[in-house]
């Protein structure tokens, strides 16, 4: 076998240079700043929002995308770094809500965890400072194309505030994109499915502490309202910018009826900046999703159907029938284990091939959820003004058949994709090459 | 005189109403113990009675008309036809009313009381079984004697009495070997005397029950325990003296005579049971839980007789559309066909008793709604009366009226089933017990003849007491006061507005003919009046007590199979087929070519250009893609249980535990799944027998088996053996060196027992007639079969130390390990693994879960695959499973593998690692025609299978899913609109 992954590398000479310098990192060497401006030319741009450019040119200068536009436009590349990229695809990196990536490194060995407070309300805790940019889950995310992330602290009722993060950064203030853009609150459910202790079974029963669950969310809403900052409330405090509309409220809930009374219960308390997060059954009661302009990060793709009697398509297609529906969508890879949330893309794809069209399928994972996400001004689609957070695939980024990221860039950072699984990978096939037979 | 009357020789005849309760139970004395001594002195009687002119039912379903039933001593002497009186019996009229045999209910804990779970290892396992000198295990407990314990509640007893019961079958339903039951009669005798049956049947279930001994925790383990037994007990008995003291294998062994009754949860528990019971000559009776029906006909074949409960499922929440939603189709189906469950059984012939389930106070609605259903009414009687008594061998002693058979029935106003039907009386061994004691047949309606005038006079007994109501012409009527007792009467009403008062007083009429009273009274006007008052004849419903024959409503919905969302009525019929233009990704070295494929008898016929045959149904593959169809080498999809957690249990079978009702297979070939290898979990170093199995959905669970197949068993390394998430756990092995030594020492052992059984093989007869035959042992069986090439290893792996470590424990016991599944470092060994001849059959890009799963890397099927190695993509995963075609696209991009090649690793690879390949995994005339027609390039995420075909049946199409969607939604509208209709009456 051929030195495949040299040869795509080497297509594309900066990027062979990375490679032989890091090859006995711990994890990849932060890039440095963009020291040139940079042209890409001769690329399929997937603007993000919808839109494909056939023959395109992108330009970017200091992190920031400074032109945009097909061949024809005459954007003015001199000076620039020209790659030419012979009808290679250009997209906008991939954006993972809701994950615990850098919060967590094996989910078996409780040690590497720092995803669940202790208690039920935790507003005041911060995936910030918690953020491992040495994580080694990361640099699996980047050779798909993930660039962005929530690192989400989870459990709980009320389990902390989120941030989103580029993901290249020698620690979490230079990682940091957006600091502390949500207050997370995961709505008890009306029904649990627990062991029967009589019969040993599962079985669904009701949950008998959803009032008290709710009392203390609502008691928490209230005292929040009123809070003057005396005497000092840490948990108070933190819910300030969410009912000041300066944070976003993640609601996560799953079921229908759960759904309705936690949006109802968070428009009662005023919250305009809202977004619902799981929400399998939101097909449910759409109509009332709609009327509520919520968005939602669906997460249930790469998933069996709720019931046993659903469509056995039904996972694979609600994107479609969300985005149809006319809420805004972004797909998540919540239900997911962080190690195969590397395959976000195909979450997307998986949508466009069951009803979304390709560009829309996109964006689901781009632009959409950098907007849920409120990051959207910096990054989610390929336009002038934002972050030069992209990357460079040899085919449909959203298919693992095609899907091959050649580059990548993060604020106009050349990142360096080649990691230890990409190391492990050549390391042995160097060994059985140079061995004559097993 | 109606009531109590005195007949023309003597005081001597009663008739069987409420209001003679109290005279006639003095009658009775409860017969003492004749070893027990009386306080007080002797009270010795005879207490025979002749019960006239009744309707006494057969087992045949016909009733003896008029006949007299001579009990004496709580027994019957005899059924007469006829109304002859011996002397010596006093006589009680019938008068028309029914008698049924005495119910049973023969499956009850009456009077056991409940044992308690002891459990002080927290998370630790329990591994060895109480310190006495019983089983090796907690759960096989067959020296229990229910007849030591029955301790009589009377509160219990009571429960079953006013339901008709008069005696029943007690049990302790705990553990997997139970002991034996005895059959009580529920009279108010002592706990001596209600046993009239100790020993009756010997009990078994598939629940360990309170055992906290740690095996089983599976049902492959409870199969696997009964199994042992078995073996176990033969070899204990068969030696004298005994080689140690073991109470329990003496009671299994001493108990085998008995009827054998085995508790089982569902119909695949059944059948296998079944299949576990004729591996050693043994017919189960079977307790069920009502779902039979879901397959009749392979529950007839297994020869066993039913005892079946109708504690009717209560219908769902569905009047919230969004609660509904969280209903299956499953539970839906079964809510409306499980009250036709008795019906179905019986049309096919399979015999059953039914119980009470713990005397459910619904006991009678049920068993009326299954009559209402079209169960027969005799065949309902009998399964609480002959049937139920046969299946324990007691029919002369119980269940029926014949000579010398206990004194056990119950009377009734109308036939059993009649709409307004009561049981008036349950008579338990001669002991009489009134259960409707409002229960009065003087109740209708009166033609009253007084002074010249008919007035209509209704009478009616509310509670047991008596009201009158005279009958006025415009639907009106007025209240009259009525005192009635067993000799008088005296009724008084107004006549007219005025409140003119007819006044009358009287006695029964002396008649035959006519039922009524007669007397003198005062007319309204004060004059001496007689008066005579017959009840109307026909008011009084004459209920038919022969069956209807065109009562037999229509079942609701037909049984589809499986019972579950996407079944269908009938499987889908295999096709001859020529499939034109599509892509064929054949496997073989023509590789990817445009052609035709024809399928005939559900084998490839023919790959070529321009292919035609006759009578074939001819598709355009044209722009489409025809793969072999996906072999996931590694599920758990359709498995009751996946571990069983003893260190070494090669004797569990996962062939035992398949549950072809398990939607996710139809799900699997939706996304081109044809086969798989249903595995054992890896909680222990050596798990359990492989079941490998097709998607044919429907199938039952052995036909879902592939015939012929070579047998496997999952190995495991690792975390996962060592229990590294249990911080409690005290198993061996704690270590992979352990791990080592489990494999060594079982086959060592194996080794040794088969050295053993050499032995003792190569004796001549005689010297075996004097030797002990081994003990069989199916772990040590099963390890000799690995050692003997008869059974191939897949072993879970993840880092290269255990892999290199079991190659080595393979190779110097000179086998092979066929497969290591996971094994994520592969890679580091591939070439190792190459030469000693493994395949690896692996994640594409999982990992991290764990801390062994580390340096997992998206490559390694590229890299074993340049090593040499057979390699195969699975899913371990029942989602995953559906999409193994994208896993497979994996290969191509993480490390360059051929997309021929990629495809190959879901599906000729696994067919090679799991000996299949001369029939599956590729496209060349002679194979299995399991094929799948994709819309796209099978590697793409936009590809969708289109049809599945498994030996030529579609067993998933596209289309006919759309149908079924279909149909799906429109049977949830109807059930769900049954059951709103029906809501508070489920």
């Amino acid at each position: 076998m051929k030195n495949l992954l040299g040869k795509l590398f080497q297509s594309i000479p900066f990027l062979a240079l990375l490679y032989t310098i890091n090859v006995n990192a711990v994890v990849p060497i932060p890039a440095p700043d963009q020291s040139e401006p940079i042209a890409i030319t001769g690329a399929i741009i997937h603007v993000g929002d919808g839109r494909v450019i056939g023959d395109g040119v992108i330009t970017f200068n200091e992190g920031i995308i400074t032109a945009v536009g097909s061949a024809g436009d005459g954007i003015n590349t001199d000076g620039h770094r020209v790659i030419n990229l012979q009808g290679q695809h250009v997209y906008p990196g991939f954006v993972l809500p809701n994950t615990i990536l850098g919060l967590q490194e094996v989910g078996a060995i409780r040690a590497t965890q720092d995803v669940m407070e202790e208690g039920d309300i935790n507003a005041s805790v911060r995936s910030a400072i918690a953020y491992n940019t040495d994580s080694e889950l990361i640099p699996t995310q980047r050779f798909n194309g993930i660039l962005t992330a929530q690192a989400t602290p989870q459990g709980g009722l009320v389990s902390g505030s989120s941030s989103v993060f580029k993901l290249d950064g020698w620690n979490w203030e230079d990682a940091m994109l957006v600091e502390d853009v949500g207050i997370h609150l995961h709505w008890p459910s009306l029904r649990i499915r627990r062991r029967s202790p009589e019969t040993g079974l599962f079985e669904t029963v009701d949950n008998e502490d959803y009032a008290a669950q709710t009392q203390l969310l609502h008691s928490l809403f209230q005292a929040a309202q009123t809070y003057s900052g005396e005497p000092l409330n840490l948990n108070l405090a933190a819910m300030q910018p969410v009912l000041n509309g300066s944070a976003k409220l993640f609601l996560h809930v799953d079921q229908a009826r759960e759904i309705i009374s936690a949006v109802r219960f968070a428009r009662n308390y005023g919250v305009d900046e809202l977004v619902l997060v799981g929400a399998a059954e939101a097909m449910q009661i759409v109509d009332f999703l709609i009327a509520q302009d919520v968005p939602i990060i669906y997460e249930r793709i790469h998933e069996l159907p709720l019931q046993e009697w659903h469509d056995v398509d039904a996972p694979f297609k609600t994107p479609f029938l969300l985005h149809e529906a006319g809420l805004k969508v972004g797909i998540g890879g919540g239900a997911t284990s962080v190690d195969r949330q590397r395959n976000l893309p195909f979450f997307a794809g998986t949508a466009a091939a069951y009803g979304l069209d390709r560009e829309t399928a996109l964006s689901l994972v781009t632009l959409n959820s950098a907007e849920i996400l409120g990051v959207a001004d910096r990054v989610g689609s390929l336009e002038v003004g934002k972050d030069a957070t992209l990357f460079i695939s040899e085919g449909d980024a959203l298919d693992m058949r095609t899907s091959q990221v050649l580059g990548a860039y993060i604020q106009g950072r050349d990142i360096d994709l080649f990691g230890t699984q990409q190391e492990l990978y050549e390391r042995f096939r160097d060994k059985y090459e140079s061995q004559v037979e097993f | 005189m109606k009531h109590v009357t005195v007949s023309s020789d003597s005081i001597r005849k009663f008739f069987v109403t409420a209001a003679s309760a109290v005279l006639l139970t003095a009658v009775i004395v409860v017969s003492a113990q004749e070893t027990a001594t009386p306080n007080g002195i002797a009270d010795n009687r005879l207490a025979a009675f002749a019960f006239t002119n009744g309707n006494f039912y057969q087992p045949d379903g016909t009733y003896v008309r008029g006949g007299t039933l001579l009990i004496s001593e709580g027994l019957v002497v005899e059924l007469a036809v006829g109304n002859d009186v011996p002397a010596g019996y006093f006589e009680i009229d019938l008068e028309g009313k029914y008698v049924y045999p005495g119910f049973i209910d023969v499956y009850t804990d009456y009077g056991i009381s409940e044992l308690e779970r002891r459990d002080d290892n927290g998370n630790a396992e329990n591994l060895y079984p109480s310190d006495r000198a019983f089983n090796v295990n907690d759960a096989i407990r067959s020296n229990f004697r229910a007849s030591t314990e029955f301790t009589p509640d009377t509160a219990e007893r009571d429960k079953y009495r006013e339901l008709g019961f008069s005696s029943v079958l007690s049990l302790r339903p705990d553990g997997i070997a139970r002991g034996t039951s005895a059959l009580i009669t529920l009279g108010n005798k002592n706990a001596n005397e209600s046993i009239v049956a100790a020993d009756a049947a010997a009990h078994y279930s598939l629940d360990k029950g309170t055992s906290s001994q740690s095996m089983p925790v599976s049902l492959m383990g409870s199969f696997a325990l009964i199994r042992q037994t078995f073996l176990d007990a033969q070899w204990f008995g068969a030696q004298q003296p005994r080689p140690f003291t073991d109470d329990t294998l003496e009671a299994w062994n001493s108990t085998q005579a008995l009827p054998q009754i085995m508790e089982v949860e569902n119909w695949q528990e059944a059948l296998t049971v079944d299949r576990v019971g004729d591996e050693f000559e043994t017919q189960y009776i079977l307790k069920t839980t009502g779902d039979s029906f879901r397959q009749s006909e392979l529950i007839k074949g297994t020869n066993a007789s039913l005892i079946i409960p109708i504690d009717f499922p209560s219908a769902p929440e569905v009047n919230d559309p969004l609660l509904a939603d969280g209903v299956s189709f499953e539970d839906l189906k079964h809510w409306e066909l499980a009250p036709f469950n008795p019906r179905i059984l019986e049309e096919n012939e399979i015999e059953f008793a039914i119980t009470s389930s713990g005397g459910s106070d619904k006991f009678w609605e049920n068993l009326n709604k299954a009559v209402d259903n079209g169960l027969s009414e005799h065949t309902a009687i009998n399964a609480i009366t002959s049937t139920a008594a046969g299946l324990l061998g007691l029919e002369d002693l119980v269940g029926q009226l014949s000579p010398n058979s206990l004194a056990n029935f119950v009377i009734t106003s109308s036939p059993l089933f009649a709409a307004d039907s009561q049981i008036l009386e349950n008579w338990i061994e001669g002991e009489r017990f009134v259960l409707a004691e409002d229960f009065d047949d003087r109740a209708g309606t009166y033609a009253l003849s007084a002074g010249g005038q008919v007035y209509l006079i209704e009478m009616g007994f509310e509670n047991g007491e008596p009201s009158a109501e005279l009958v006025l012409d415009d639907n009106e009527s007025r209240r009259a006061d009525l005192d009635l007792s067993e000799d008088l009467i005296t009724l008084s009403f107004a006549v007219d507005e005025e409140g003119n008062r007819l006044r009358l007083s009287g006695w029964p009429i002396e008649d035959s003919n006519d039922f009524g009273w007669q007397g003198n009274g005062r007319s309204p006007s004060g004059d001496r009046i007689n008066w005579r008052m017959i009840r109307n004849s026909g008011i009084t419903s004459v209920e038919s007590d022969t069956e209807s024959e065109t009562g037999i409503p229509a079942l609701p919905s037909e049984v589809i199979f499986p019972f579950t969302a996407y079944g269908r009525t009938e499987l889908p019929a295999q096709q001859n087929l020529l499939i034109r233009g599509a892509t064929v990704w054949t496997n073989e070295d023509i590789g990817n070519v445009i052609t035709d494929v024809l399928v005939r008898d559900g084998r490839i016929a023919a790959v070529g250009d321009n292919l035609s045959a006759d009578q074939v149904t001819v598709i355009d593959g044209s722009g489409k893609h025809l793969t072999p169809g996906i072999i996931d080498e590694h599920s758990h999809i359709a498995l009751f249980n996946i571990n069983e957690t003893q260190t070494n249990s090669s004797m569990v079978r996962m062939k035992d535990v398949v549950n072809s009702e398990n939607i996710n297979i139809y799900r699997n070939l939706a996304g081109g799944v044809v086969a798989a290898q249903l595995l054992h979990g890896s909680a222990n170093p050596i798990g359990g027998q492989s079941a490998i199995v097709k998607m044919r959905w429907g199938a039952s669970p052995q036909d879902l088996l592939i015939e012929g197949a070579d047998e496997f068993i999952k190995f495991a390394l690792g975390e996962n053996v060592k229990r590294s998430s249990n911080p409690a756990s005290i198993r061996y092995p704690q270590t992979r060196m352990g791990v080592e030594q489990v494999f060594v020492d079982a086959f060592s052992q194996a080794q040794e027992y088969g050295k053993a059984w050499d032995q003792y093989n190569s004796l001549s007869r005689t010297q075996q007639r004097d030797a002990i035959a081994p003990r069989r042992d199916l772990v040590d069986e099963t390890m000799l079969e690995i050692l003997n090439g008869e059974r191939f290893v897949t072993s879970h792996s993840y880092v290269q130390s255990e892999i290199n470590m079991l190659m080595h424990v393979a190779d110097s016991f000179d086998f092979n390990i066929n497969t290591f599944t996971h094994i994520l470092e592969g890679y580091k060994v591939a070439d190792k693994m190459a030469r000693h001849g493994a395949g690896g059959s692996t994640f594409s890009d999982w990992w991290g879960y764990k801390w062994e799963v580390r340096y997992a890397i998206p490559y390694n099927a590229a890299l074993m695959q340049q090593a040499g190695v057979v390699v195969a993509l699975n899913s371990d995963d029942a989602e995953l499973s559906r999409r193994l075609n994208q896993e497979a696209a994996k290969a191509v991009k993480y490390g360059g593998v051929s997309e021929i090649d990629a495809l190959k690793m879901v599906t000729l690879n696994p067919a090679i690692l799991l000996h299949l390949d001369s029939r599956m995994g590729s496209i060349r005339e002679g194979k299995d025609a399991d094929l799948v027609l994709w819309s796209d390039h099978p590697l793409s995420i936009y590809a969708v299978a289109e049809t599945t075909w498994i030996e030529g049946i579609p067993y998933y199409d596209r289309d006919s899913d759309m149908a079924l969607r279909q149909q799906i939604a429109s049977e949830r509208a109807r059930i769900i609109g049954t059951m709103s209709n029906n809501s508070g009456n489920d």
